[in-house]
Order: C-alpha cells, then sequence, then structure tokens
C-alpha cells in the first residue's frame, strides 16, 4: 500500500535530526582531532599525542578521577533510591520550584545555607556549637565532594519523583499494590518488589541522563566542587577557557576523557541494573515480607532532600533581601528591597536574553517535537526513546567546545542566534520527552474518529490533537523555557562571551563578595522559569474552565 | 450496485492471516452482523473499510461503497461512519460544537441544524453542554449524531452498544438502526451480544480464524 512506510524519517523528523544530531556529531569529531593536535583552524595539522601526555602528567588526574566517578555513582544512585522510596509512601506535589530553579541557582542557594557562615550555623549558633564568628571549615568545596554530591541529589530527586509520577499513571500500580497488599505484603515491600521495577523501566532514561549529568556538571561544580583536585570537567574547562591557545588541545583531550567516564560508567550503571533487578526478583521468590522500614527511612531522607531544596530557594530570597546580616543571628534584623532595585538596570540585559532565548528556543523545539510525533503518528511507527535521548547522555563538556569551533568556522560563534541552536540540542530532547508520553496516550480511535466525519489529517492535528493537548504543551513549552534558562556551557560557548544570561552572570559572580547580587541573581534564575511553569498549568485550567475532561492535564 | 460490497477480504498481521478470504453484500437499509472470537479481525475488518488499518496489517481485497473503490480514497472522503464502543465525544468541545465538526453544511445552517439534530433526538438545549456532564445513554446519542451530520452513506459499528446497560442497550440500538434505515444506509456492526445481531435483523457473519496462531 503506501511505500513511504519504506522511509525511516520524513521530512519533520529529518529536520530535527538534522538540526540537532548534526552539531552533534559535529561538535564530537572536532573534539577528537583536537584532542590529537588536529585542528588546521588553528594551525594544528600534524596529529600527535602530545595533547594526551599534557594530560596524563596533569598532577592531580587521579584524584579528579576518583572525585568525578565518586560524585556520579552516588548522586545518582541516592537521588534513585530518595525518589522511589518517597514515592513508596507519598506522592510530593507542588515539585514546580525545584524543577524550574536552574541547577546553577540551587546550588547558590544551597551554599547560602551549609556554608560555615550559612543559615545552618547561624540557625545553631552560638547556642548548640558555641561560635560567635563563622568557623574555618571548608563545607563548601569540600576534598570529598558530599557537597557537590548533595546539591546534585537537591536537583535531580525532584526531577526523578517528577518522572516517575508521570510514569505511575503508564500502568495499573495501585491495582497491583492493593493485591500485593492482599498477599500479605507491607506498602513498602510491595512497592520495592512489584512497583519499582517496573517503574524503573519506564525511567530508566531519564536516570541515564541523571548519571552523565552528575559525571560531567560544569554549572554545579563551578560553586560546590573542591578545586585541588576538580572534577574532570572542571580540569577540561579550565584548559578550554585558558586565554594560552596551546591549553586548547590538552582540554580537548581531557573532554574526550570525560566522554569516555560517561560512556563507562554507563556501562558499568547496566551491570549494577542488572544485580540489583536479579537480587529483587530473589526477593520476591523468596516470599519474605519484611524490611518495609528500609523504605521508610529512606522516604524520610527523600523528604529531608526536598525540604533542603525549599531551604536553599528561601536562603536566596532572605539574602536578596537581608540589610546587614551579623553572624550569627538567625534572621536578618531588618531588610530592604532598595538595593534590589538599584541591581534592575544591570539585570535588564541579561534578564531580557534568558527571556528572548527561552520563548525563542521553547517555541522552535516544541514545533519540531509537535512535527516528529506527528510524524509518527502518520507514519504508523514510533521512534525509540533512546534515539532522542541520546543528547542528553553525551557530557557537554564532551563536545560543546567543538560545536563552538564549527561556529565560529561558520561565522556564527558569539551571535544570538548561535547560542539559540546551541540551546536547541538540550532543550529539543526535554520538550521531546515532556510531550511524547502523552501524546502517544491519545485515544487512537480520536483521529479515527475525525477521519470518519470528513476531516483531513491537518485539520484534525489543529482542532483535535493540539487542543485536547493544550495542557502537556504548555508544560512542555515550559520545560524548554526552563532547560534554556539554565543553559551556562551552551551560553559560554557558543556566546564567545558576548551573550549574557542570568544563568552566565549568575555563575560569573558566585565566587565574588556580593553574597546579596548572587542571590538575587539566583533568585531570578529560578523565578523566569517558575513564572511559566505557572502559566503552564494554569492556561489550561483557564481555557477549559467548563470542561471537565480536560481539567487536570 | 449500490449500498457496501466487499471481496475477497483478508487480513493478515505478522505472517498470520486472521480469517479466511471473506466476501458479502449489504444493501442500503441493511444491516450485516459480524461475530466471532475475540482477536479474530473483527474490528480491524472495520479499520479496513474505513481506512484506518494500523500499518502492522497487510490486506488485500476490494471495498466498494455506492460503486466507489474505498481503498483508492483517503479515510476522510470515504464518507464511511463509525461507532465505537466508547463515545469519543472531543473533550475540548461542547456538545454542540461536537456535532458541528461533523456537518458539512454552510457556515449559516449550522446552528439550525445542530438544534434540529438534538430535539430529534430528545436533547433539546444540551448544545452549549460539556460532554463530560452527560449521561452514558445522552453521550451515546450525542456521539451518533455526530458521526450521522457528516452524511455518510455506509455506517460502520464497533460494539457500540458493549458498555451501556439493558435497558439503556436496547433503546439506544433501536435509535441508532431506525435512524440507519430511514436514511437507508448500509450498516456493518461488529459484536459479540446475539441479542444485538438479532435486532439488526440482517445477514450474520461469523469470522473464522484463518490460519491456526
Amino acid at each position: 500500500m503506501p511505500n513511504e512506510g519504506r522511509r525511516r524519517l520524513n521530512p519533520a523528523q529529518a529536520l530535527a535530526v538534522a538540526l540537532i544530531g548534526g552539531p552533534t556529531l559535529g561538535g564530537l569529531a572536532v573534539t577528537f582531532a583536537a584532542a590529537f593536535h588536529y585542528l588546521p583552524a588553528l594551525g594544528a595539522t600534524q596529529p600527535s599525542l602530545a595533547p594526551w601526555r599534557r594530560l596524563l602528567a596533569e598532577p592531580g588526574l587521579a584524584g579528579s578521577l576518583r572525585l568525578t566517578l565518586g560524585v556520579g555513582f552516588a548522586a545518582t544512585a541516592l537521588s534513585l533510591l530518595l525518589a522511589l522510596s518517597l514515592l513508596a509512601v507519598a506522592r510530593p506535589r507542588a515539585l514546580a520550584p525545584l524543577l524550574a530553579s536552574p541547577h546553577s541557582a540551587l546550588a547558590i542557594g544551597l551554599a547560602f545555607l551549609i556554608a560555615p557562615s550559612g543559615w545552618i550555623a547561624r540557625a545553631l549558633s552560638p547556642w548548640a556549637t558555641g561560635w560567635t564568628a563563622p568557623p574555618d571549615i571548608a563545607t563548601v568545596g569540600d576534598d570529598w565532594g558530599v557537597s557537590l554530591t548533595l546539591g546534585l541529589i537537591v536537583k535531580e530527586t525532584p526531577f526523578l519523583i517528577a518522572v516517575g509520577i508521570a510514569a505511575l499513571r503508564q500502568f495499573p500500580a495501585l491495582d497491583q499494590m492493593r493485591i500485593a497488599q492482599a498477599l500479605g505484603y507491607g506498602r513498602s515491600v510491595a512497592f520495592a518488589l512489584v512497583t519499582a521495577p517496573q517503574l524503573y523501566g519506564r525511567i530508566r532514561w531519564p536516570v541515564y541522563a541523571v548519571l552523565a549529568y552528575s559525571l560531567s556538571s560544569v554549572d554545579m561544580a563551578l560553586i560546590l566542587a573542591p578545586s585541588h583536585p576538580s572534577p574532570l570537567s572542571l580540569l577540561a574547562l579550565r584548559w578550554l577557557t585558558s586565554p594560552d591557545l596551546d591549553d586548547l588541545f590538552p582540554g580537548e583531550a581531557a573532554a574526550i576523557l570525560q566522554l569516555m567516564v560517561t560512556v563507562a560508567a554507563l556501562v558499568v550503571w547496566r551491570l549494577i541494573e542488572g544485580a540489583a533487578g536479579a537480587a529483587l526478583r530473589a526477593r520476591a521468590l523468596s516470599g519474605a515480607r519484611g524490611g518495609g522500614w528500609a523504605v521508610g527511612g529512606l522516604a524520610g531522607l527523600g523528604a529531608a532532600a526536598l525540604a533542603l531544596g525549599f531551604a536553599s530557594l528561601a536562603a536566596l530570597a532572605v539574602w536578596a533581601f537581608a540589610w546587614r546580616w551579623p553572624f550569627p543571628a538567625a534572621w536578618p534584623p531588618s531588610f530592604t528591597s532598595s538595593l534590589v532595585v538599584a541591581q534592575i538596570p544591570r539585570l535588564a540585559g541579561p534578564l531580557g536574553a534568558t527571556l528572548a532565548l527561552g520563548l525563542l528556543v521553547a517555541t522552535v523545539a516544541l514545533a519540531l517535537a509537535v512535527g516528529w510525533l506527528e510524524a509518527e503518528d502518520r507514519l504508523g511507527r514510533r521512534t525509540h526513546v533512546g534515539l532522542v535521548t541520546a543528547p542528553l547522555l553525551l557530557p557537554q563538556i564532551g563536545f560543546l567546545f567543538g560545536v563552538q569551533i564549527l561556529f565560529a568556522a561558520s561565522r556564527l560563534d558569539g551571535s544570538f542566534a548561535a547560542v539559540a541552536w546551541a540551546h536547541l540540542l538540550f532543550v529539543f530532547p526535554y520538550v521531546w520527552l515532556t510531550l511524547a508520553d502523552p501524546w502517544r496516550a491519545l485515544d487512537r480511535r480520536y483521529i479515527r474518529a475525525a477521519a470518519s466525519l470528513g476531516v483531513s489529517p491537518w485539520a484534525t492535528l489543529a482542532r483535535v490533537k493540539l487542543p485536547i493537548l493544550l495542557g502537556p504543551l504548555a508544560l512542555a513549552f515550559a520545560v524548554g523555557f526552563a532547560v534554556s534558562a539554565a543553559q551556562y556551557l551552551a551560553t559560554l560557548f557558543a556566546g564567545g562571551g558576548r551573550v549574557s544570561t542570568l544563568t552566565t552572570e549568575a555563575l560569573a559572580l558566585a565566587g565574588g563578595g556580593d553574597r546579596r547580587l548572587s542571590a538575587l541573581l539566583g533568585l531570578s534564575q529560578t523565578a523566569a522559569p517558575l513564572a511559566l511553569y505557572a502559566a503552564a498549568l494554569a492556561l489550561p485550567r483557564a481555557v477549559y474552565a467548563r470542561r471537565r475532561g480536560l481539567r487536570d492535564p | 450496485m449500490n449500498g457496501l460490497v466487499v471481496e475477497n477480504a483478508s487480513l493478515s498481521v505478522a505472517g498470520r492471516t486472521l480469517f479466511a478470504p471473506l466476501s458479502f453484500k449489504v444493501p442500503p437499509g441493511a444491516a450485516l452482523t459480524v461475530m466471532g472470537p475475540s482477536g479474530a479481525g473483527k474490528s480491524a475488518l472495520l479499520a479496513f473499510i474505513g481506512g484506518h488499518l494500523e500499518r502492522a496489517f497487510s490486506a488485500s481485497g476490494n471495498v466498494w461503497l455506492d460503486a466507489r473503490n474505498l481503498l483508492e480514497i483517503a479515510p476522510e472522503k470515504r464518507a464511511v461512519g463509525l461507532l465505537f464502543q466508547d463515545d469519543l465525544l472531543f473533550p475540548h468541545l461542547s456538545v454542540g460544537a461536537n456535532i458541528a465538526f461533523g456537518l458539512r453544511t454552510a457556515e449559516r445552517d449550522r446552528r439550525i441544524a445542530v438544534e434540529a439534530a438534538l430535539r430529534d433526538a430528545g436533547l433539546e438545549g444540551f448544545a452549549p453542554r460539556d460532554p463530560a456532564t452527560l449521561s452514558g445513554g445522552q453521550r451515546a446519542r450525542v456521539s451518533l449524531l455526530r458521526t450521522l451530520a457528516a452524511q455518510p452513506r455506509a455506517l460502520l459499528l464497533d460494539e457500540p452498544f458493549g458498555k451501556l446497560d439493558v435497558a439503556l442497550r436496547r433503546d439506544f440500538r433501536r435509535f441508532v438502526f431506525d435512524l440507519a434505515a430511514r436514511r437507508a444506509l448500509p450498516v456493518v456492526l461488529v459484536t459479540h451480544d446475539p441479542a444485538d445481531a438479532e435486532a439488526a435483523g440482517g445477514e450474520i457473519v461469523y469470522l473464522e480464524p484463518g490460519d491456526p496462531p
């Protein structure tokens, strides 16, 4: 019958693959070549192993690798355990502030909490600790990477909870739970043995993305990671942003090493997955019904992680508006808004750039995702989620500088368009992932009903699918905006330092002494995406106030 | 000839043939019932006639409606109405807008046509209502009104009475077959319930598995 079925992609999908896959693969290729000292644009035409020799001679390299792997695995495993355990006992709501907040903003807030002069120390001093001045201990950027791990957990636990809640709607988890309880299993044990394995199968790719991110984070690491040795990502960044162009080559070698570390870690994670699955199956076969206390304990820690996230955001707000705040007062004696108002002209530019980029990139990504999913419907074949998730598994530091070199070669670098394109590489997968499940869950028979009423496929898209999916579309747009607003490395590299957003400003100032300005930037980094989330949730409720079937997306 | 004609229809999925080659004729105003075990391909047969077959299926045979070869026509141009077990009213549209969605009438007559259809079905004044606030029986009737608004030349019923309780079921069955007969539509009904087949009053086709699975 239709011979187009034999084609692998239709034009909408081909466009998305070209826009995302082109720069990604090109960036990887350039990075790889530069790691072997081949970059004709800079006059390096003789391939050599010199960049690798310099990388391997770096004194702290072994420590960097240990730190990178330790933080990556610990943060991912703990975030996953805490999120699953919390889902066993509750369905946390109101996670939007933590989901909307960029990694860097949460990291700044967390640092305000746990620093020696931070809120926690103030709350406990002097009555419990005896401190009348901030103690001289490294709680932020500690050598073990504990604060970095904590920061990642605070950000990724709510993400995995949100992904998990969406996945729980895809199978009859509640009925299965009732059956397991009727068989004599407590709620927590039943969740661990029955729900969790099915749930994990559905959130596997987001978990891989969390692992890849935790291994290679730059923005969170800049605030919370130790510097000697630093995580591998920061080692690469230091070389890649060095004024000495010769440093670029070992930087790209470090980027490739980061890539290899990430791939190896993903393979190891898959092996752990298999072992954990086998252990759970053995446990289920044994018929043992005890052990629910462990889930309960982890759920408590999960709740604590969420509380820490909200407290970090609160710390941003309090610090932004605090008038003098001497240690160890637990609360600022007075507040002022005049200092915030004084900063508005300075913030206007970055805020405008953040909004313009976010709105543009989210719009393009949403259009591409709709085109892709509509093409799936018409071709009658579904794309594997791994294909779209793949760019999220690559460490950003591993290929973004290569992308930047490509942009420079085509004289795009430093332009708004280049930054927008670089953002799109990461925004499109998240927008697609947010939209794909609700899109595919839409009853196919609506489409048949519309066709049998004489309505063309395009009119069906415009008059049936998009209106019914208004809620998920709005949410996907908000997610896209939030991902764009959070981009640091993509903005830094593609913008060539000439495009400044709230996030690049926040990280540029994070090391400086002006806490109030840092707090204000972190706060506005969170506020802009959060406003869009709120609008995305309110929109379907307002439009469909009188349509009971659609009020809650 | 007029009416719906199916010649040597045969469907297969993943190398398995669903039923022996099937031929039948449904004259205008008549109703043919298709019965058979689950998985025999009853719904797939309707999808084949309506043009909604999933890509995983392969099909052979011919389908004619009022002497038009349906297989050469896009699904939305076939003028074949569909009714499912669920009403599938579009949740974002009011009752009236759902019916208007199917209408082919000119702009200024649409409101009048919707009102008239609702009045005939005993649902006067329902046009501005949210479909989610209607009872199951009312929704089923609106769904049929929407289907008929598109002026189909044949009607395919995929167990449309399956979810209604016994009393409602009898009423709605009569409602459907009366309207179909009044418009002289050929009807193909898929069902498990012999009472449905009896109410349809026409020929009954039993789908027999083609290959052993």
